[in-house]
């Protein structure tokens, strides 16, 4: 399979000499799911934002779907983002004021998709995710893990190449946590690939693939 | 290579506006998200549009204020007629006072272009009092003139009683009062045969004017009759002012040929006046007045300005996390900043409508106070939102700049 991902010797340092990712390679396939598992402050979140062409790291080469984020504009990362990338961030970032269907669609205002066809595949998400019943709702009339719903409906209504989860179940009970996380594997075996970062290791092992770091460092990259 | 193929080489640039994977919003919807972005923080919207309305609102007023006031005035001086002409002495080419001849009235009424003409002569020596036992030099500072028949027709002067010098009460001692004259003498009606001692006979007071706008002069002063002046007085015919209404279109070479009509012999001892641009000076100098309230209003805006630039930096601070999860979405640099700017100018704007409101109501609470017509100048509904809209925008530009700015993961962590 053609990567979609693509790190060569990634580094990543923050003003202070903190090296949050260092010399970090890697390359994930179209369809892969694979977790990104390790102990706090050992750069997995670094990983996924440089992935997610979020942040750009201080040197090396890093490829998202075909495209060299080092020598792209931010014009062109931005649209790399609205159309071929979805997140979902452990604290929902979700908007309060709005229904969970205006939240889904507007997770695709900056693919330049009508109101209504945003609507449309919104609407189509929910349903996905099993919140068809919950159209109207506001983030605060749900539970934690219908938001965490929400937000996966989100990522996934604009049909991504990629999505990135970043500890998707940081802030659920064990209950919802093990729902959000099969609900991933579900929608991603659609072709669309899964890249999850956790610290538990009991959520990394129902991974394919599990890239394990330590202090900014690829220290193991299993296959099942 | 064919022109074609350059051509084509040339337009291509173009193309990057239909690429599919670009990042796009289209500028209603930046709008809407930036109105939502206003909604969704209500009362602080509207305190901080309330600085530019107010701003907004007072300079609007000032300027409705003046333009109505000013109005009133023109409107008043069109109704008394803008083709009245004074002609009086002057100063002759070697420094002495003119006098007017005495058949000075009778030339200018015979100019093609005069419709009438009037005169008044100051009649010396006399001095009116309420009665002989008040000393004479008390005069109040009201003075003493003769006058014809014509002179109220001629200044559109009106009356607050009684009846003005005809043809058989000028020969008579007989006075009519100016208001101003009437109120110092505690006269206010004509009723009961009320006299006055002037110039040591009573007079009858026959009439009594309101106030002359087109020359207040003639407000502290009391008309008696040319023949009784003449006869009681000694008064010369010499006219101390002569008041002429020209043709409505002949006023300006009117008034170029007064002086030698008046007076063949020393022109250049008659001065020739126009009232009306006297009034007219006065009205344009209200209009200047108001320069120093506009001012304060600027004050007021430009306090209300720095009051959108600093609710819109911590309204950045603390949509951190709002402006990372649209970048996350796909956001560009650009259509961040362009979401805070039209927030800032939509913000603006709404403060500079509601301003345009409060001073016209504030206008027509004056002009309705004041009986006076009710104007706002039409450039004000056109500039009051441009206003608020150029102030939100600038405002914006640094809040904008920072959102923009913003790492979108130091963004996404912040919540």
């Amino acid at each position: 399979m053609e990567p979609v991902l693509k790190l060569r010797e990634v580094s990543k340092k923050y003003p202070g000499g903190v090296a949050a990712l260092r010399d970090v390679s890697v390359e994930i396939s179209a369809g892969e799911q694979a977790a990104v598992v390790g102990p706090s402050g050992s750069g997995k979140t670094t990983m996924l934002t440089v992935l997610g062409t979020l942040e750009l790291p201080t040197s090396g080469f890093v490829e998202v779907v075909g495209r060299d984020v080092l020598r792209a504009s931010d014009v062109a990362l931005a649209g790399l983002r609205a159309h071929k990338i979805g997140f979902v961030f452990q604290g929902f970032h979700l908007q309060e004021s709005l229904t969970a269907i205006d939240n889904v669609a507007n997770g695709m205002l900056y693919t330049g998709a009508r109101a209504r066809e945003r609507r449309e595949a919104a609407r189509a998400a929910l349903a996905r995710v099993g919140l068809a019943g919950r159209l109207t709702h506001r983030p605060g009339q749900m539970s934690g893990g219908e938001r965490q719903r929400v937000a996966i409906a989100r990522a996934i209504a604009k049909r991504p190449v990629i999505v990135l989860a970043d500890e998707p179940t940081g802030n659920l009970d064990s209950k919802s946590g093990h729902e959000v996380i099969d609900l991933l594997h579900e929608l991603a075996t659609d072709g669309a690939t899964l890249v999850l970062i956790t610290h538990d290791p009991g959520i990394a092992a129902g991974f394919p693939r599990r890239i394990l770091m330590s202090d900014g460092e690829i220290v193991g990259d299993e296959r099942r | 290579m064919s022109a074609a193929a350059l051509g084509s080489r040339i337009r291509r640039p173009r193309r990057r506006r239909s690429d599919p994977d670009a990042s796009r919003i289209p500028p209603h919807e930046l709008l809407s998200v930036a109105l939502q972005g206003l909604r969704t923080r209500r009362l602080r919207a509207f305190l901080s549009a309330l600085g530019i309305a107010i701003g907004i609102g007072a300079m609007v007023a000032v300027v409705g204020v003046s333009a109505s006031s000013q109005a009133n005035l023109l409107a008043l001086i069109d109704s008394l007629g803008t083709n009245l002409l004074t002609v009086s002495p002057g100063q002759t080419f070697l420094g002495n006072s003119g006098v007017l001849p005495d058949t000075a009235v009778g030339s200018i009424l015979h100019m093609p272009t005069v419709q009438q003409a009037s005169a008044v002569y100051q009649v010396s020596q006399a001095s009116v009092l309420r009665s002989p036992y008040v000393p004479a030099d008390e005069t109040g500072g009201i003075g003493v003139d003769a006058t014809d028949s014509g002179l109220l027709a001629a200044v559109s002067g009106k009356l607050a009683a009684g009846q003005f010098l005809d043809s058989a009460t000028e020969n008579y001692p007989t006075v009519v009062l100016g208001a101003e004259a009437a109120s110092t003498l505690q006269i206010f009606s004509v009723s009961g045969h009320i006299q006055v001692f002037l110039g040591g006979t009573w007079f009858t007071v026959i009439g009594i004017l309101q106030p002359v706008t087109l020359d207040s002069t003639l407000d502290s002063t009391v008309f008696i009759g040319l023949p009784v002046a003449e006869r009681l007085f000694q008064t010369q015919p010499n006219p101390s002012e002569i008041y002429v209404r020209a043709d409505q279109s002949q006023v300006t070479p009117t008034s170029k040929l007064l002086a030698a009509t008046a007076d063949p012999q020393q022109p250049d001892g008659v001065s020739v006046g126009v009232p009306v641009d006297a009034l007219k000076a006065r009205a344009a100098a209200k209009g200047q007045f108001t320069t120093l309230l506009l001012g304060l209003g600027a004050v007021a805006l430009l306090v209300g300005a720095i009051g959108i630039a600093n609710i819109m930096v911590i309204s950045v601070l603390e949509r951190r996390g709002e402006i990372g999860l649209r970048r996350a979405l796909g956001a560009t640099k650009r259509h961040i900043s362009a979401q805070f700017l039209a927030e800032s100018a939509l913000l603006a704007a709404l403060g500079g409508v509601a301003g345009l409101l409060l001073g016209a109501l504030a206008t027509l609470a004056y002009a309705l106070g004041q009986h006076e017509p009710m104007i706002v100048p039409g450039y004000a509904l056109v500039a009051a939102p441009a206003a608020g809209l150029t102030i939100g925008m600038i405002s914006g530009l640094y809040p904008a700049a920072k959102a923009a700015r913003l790492s979108p993961t130091e963004a996404l962590r912040a919540t």
